[in-house]
């Protein structure tokens, strides 16, 4: 039977099981939402901007570890999810952007709404296809989700014209795909990881750094059970957060610009550094030439142009990193490392996450261990700013997937709709968006599909009424001149979401903190806003300055 | 670290935007490309591209490496390190008038180039050879006054048995 191009693209997308598509409409776009307009099994998730609906599609990517699906339409549509793109492709989150595009006759042309979207997209994504006839959508969707999904997984754009939509022919769906060029290598080479496991043998100071390839590979369990026969310990990266228990006594927390002493002074001191699924990113490894310098560095990616990139590396292996831990897993025993761990332990008790009360005020860390405290199971989700790094610091994540951020970007606005994207993901789960007040308002028109599908989130917002990382450095290296961060002037946020339709709290005193949280766990019809008023200069700390070494982070102000 | 001068032989796949990208992973990165040839091989879905770059060995394998990331890239080798061969071709438009046309001629006869187009104060001479043969006869005919210059960029394959 002959199918519109439109109809063949929802066709593959249930072949690829997809359940949801987050997407807004458009003019280039209307035959897709026509064709999904009476699907039974693919749902569309109207979103109230582009840029939240690619952030919706990635945070139900990360939460699920499927492949998130976002459609837009050509011109100010696609450019709208540019960023969420982007976000995707930094923290190699897989997802299948679709945008709808002019008339092939118009394209070039400056036609109404037209943009080159393969151009704007070329740089941040790990792929892209232009669709100009219909009998090429089957085979460019099956190619779009293998290329998203497998190796380092990534967002791969599908830039789809017009008239290739409306266009029939015959849908025929591809049983496999087979791309000459693109054969990803998941299995370790056996001699290095013969080499990597003598280096671990043999090591008086090593350490585990763990990142957000530990998760993507689904090796959360190989991580643990390295770690636990070795004995080693190990700091997990804002990204990994949760592939290995943080309550673990072997856990160092996270390390770099604002993780624990513990971590950053093991790095330091370390005669051998297992890199897994991790890339050196600036915010981890602090000044190059400071960074683990007497140490001998083994790194696991499956991404080749990775290794090496940053820090020279001693034995590289460029596989899957849960294929590669359960190869080293039958190689491995215990080690004996009794006096690096009597250190490791000490500098866990000297230097634990602390902070000074602050008068009456609100601190902003109790509120991340009250939250913890009553959403220790919850999935949660952060933005970008000061509450990303408590949150990161007081909430310990002993899951993966439980932790979602973006990380490598760093988009504010990105937590509300991923928070969404989670929670339609994981139905029976509890999300939490921890939220600042910058990054709330970036993207808080989203809040009206999270009320419309009445999804019961709870969004917290650490309120500093500044764009408060922002602030902290203007103290530390601006003489304070807080140039362009007061947010004073932002709408009261409770009474803001009781006019959108959710339920809204605004707490600024401690005494209410608890029970507000307590009150928003027993609200399960819609979402609910807490607005916490929190001390308006508090500062993240430990902290190394951009620019140090990791020896030289700065513990606090006094 | 000291900086190398690299040629990397590069198949592609034959398809819209790929030349795009390859330049974009330069540009993108800050590396440079001192020369790009790109046509179609014996198999019409396939390109061949000769690239030639420079760059200490960190730049060198991080562009060898993202290269090959390219989903459209089929294979990449590194001619540098490898028994090759290695071809540029130079169209050089020079001045030439009647009396000096014999000096001009001789030189294209002594270097085997060729005299290509003929016009009334001007020769078209194409020559093809390596870098050292280029240099030295438009080293030659910079006297006589150049007048235009175009150059393919340098293609290059690996010597021996077929892969």
């Amino acid at each position: 039977m002959e199918l519109s191009g439109a109809k063949i693209l929802i066709e593959s997308l249930k072949q690829e099981g997809v359940e949801y598509i987050f997407g807004v409409n458009g003019g280039a776009a209307m035959p897709i939402f026509d064709a999904l307009y009476d699907h039974p099994d693919v749902k569309l998730i109207m979103m109230r901007h582009e840029q939240g609906a690619s952030h919706a599609a990635d945070g139900y990517a990360r939460a699920t570890g499927k492949v998130g699906v976002t459609l837009a339409t050509s011109g100010p549509g696609a450019t709208n999810l540019v960023t969420g793109i982007a976000t995707a492709y930094m923290d190699s989150i897989p997802m299948v952007a679709i945008t709808g595009q002019v008339f092939t006759h118009l394209m070039g042309n400056d036609a109404f709404q037209e943009c080159d979207v393969i151009g704007v997209t070329r740089p941040v994504c790990k792929h892209s296809y232009l669709i100009k006839s219909g009998d090429e959508v089957a085979e460019v969707i099956a190619e779009a989700f293998h290329i998203a999904s497998t190796g380092r997984p990534g967002p791969v754009v599908v830039d789809f014209a017009k008239d290739a939509q409306i266009h029939e022919s015959l849908f025929r769906y591809p049983e496999k795909v087979n791309i000459r060029s693109y054969k990803p290598k998941v299995e370790g080479h056996p001699r290095q990881i013969a080499k990597a496991v003598e280096l671990i043998h043999n090591a008086e100071r090593p350490i585990l750094y763990a990142g957000g390839g530990v998760t993507l590979s689904d090796a959360s369990e190989e991580l643990r059970e390295l770690a636990i026969k070795t004995g080693i310990p190990i700091t997990v990266t804002l990204m990994g957060l949760g592939a290995f228990p943080e309550t673990h006594p072997l856990a160092m927390e996270m390390p770099g610009m604002h993780g624990s002493c513990c971590a950053n002074y093991a790095f330091t001191d370390s005669d051998l550094v297992v890199a897994i699924g991790a890339r050196f990113d600036d915010r981890v490894t602090g000044d190059l030439t400071k960074f683990a310098p007497n140490a001998k560095k083994i790194h696991i990616d499956i991404d080749a142009s990775c290794i090496g990139k940053n820090v020279p590396i001693d034995v590289p292996i460029v596989g899957d990193a849960k294929r590669v831990l359960a190869e080293m897993n039958k190689l491995v025993h215990r080690v004996d490392i009794e006096p690096w761990m009597r250190q490791i332990n000490e500098w866990k008790a000297q230097y634990p996450f602390e902070y000074e009360q602050n008068g009456d005020n609100i601190m902003p860390q109790y509120v991340i261990e009250q939250i913890y405290d009553l959403y220790s199971d919850a999935i949660v989700v952060g933005d970008v700013g000061q509450h990303q790094m408590w949150a990161a610091q007081y909430f310990k994540f002993t899951e993966p997937r439980q932790w979602l951020n973006s990380g490598g970007l760093g988009t504010m606005g990105f937590s509300l709709p991923a928070a969404i994207g989670a929670q339609l993901g994981c139905p029976d789960k509890t999300v939490v968006n921890i939220n600042g007040d910058g990054s709330y308002i970036m993207t808080i028109q989203e809040l009206v599909p999270a009320i419309s599908m009445k999804l019961p989130l709870k969004i917290f917002i650490i309120n500093n009424m500044y764009l408060g990382m922002v602030r902290q450095w203007q103290e530390l290296f601006h003489q304070k001149r807080y140039a362009a961060v007061d947010y004073h002037d932002n709408p009261d946020f409770a009474q803001l979401a009781d006019a959108f339709g959710a339920t809204g709290i605004r707490v600024d005193r401690i005494e209410d903190v608890r029970p507000a949280l307590e009150k928003a766990k027993a609200i399960n019809d819609g979402p609910v806003v807490i607005d916490f008023i929190v001390d308006e200069e508090e500062n993240v700390f430990p902290m190394v300055p951009a620019g140090a070494g990791l020896g030289d982070v700065i513990r606090g102000l006094a | 670290m000291a900086e190398e001068r690299h040629i990397f032989s590069v198949l592609v796949e034959n398809r819209f935007g790929v030349l795009a990208r390859i330049a974009g992973l330069f540009s993108g990165r800050g590396f440079n490309i001192d020369s790009l040839n790109v046509a179609e091989t014996d198999d019409p879905g396939v390109s061949h591209m000769t690239i030639v770059t420079h760059g200490d060995a960190q730049i060198i394998e991080q562009i060898y490496k993202h290269l090959n990331k390219l989903i459209d890239v089929i294979k990449v080798i590194d001619l540098t390190v490898e028994n090759h061969v290695e071809r540029e071709l130079v169209l050089i438009k020079v001045y030439a008038e009647p009396q000096r046309r014999g000096e001009i001629l001789q030189i294209v006869e002594i270097f085997r180039a060729h005299t290509v187009d003929v016009g009334p104060d001007s020769l078209i001479i194409e020559v093809t050879g390596d870098e050292g043969k280029l240099k030295a006869v438009v080293d030659l005919l910079r006297p006589y006054g150049i007048r235009e210059l175009a150059r393919t960029g340098k293609i290059a394959i690996m010597r021996g048995a077929p892969r």
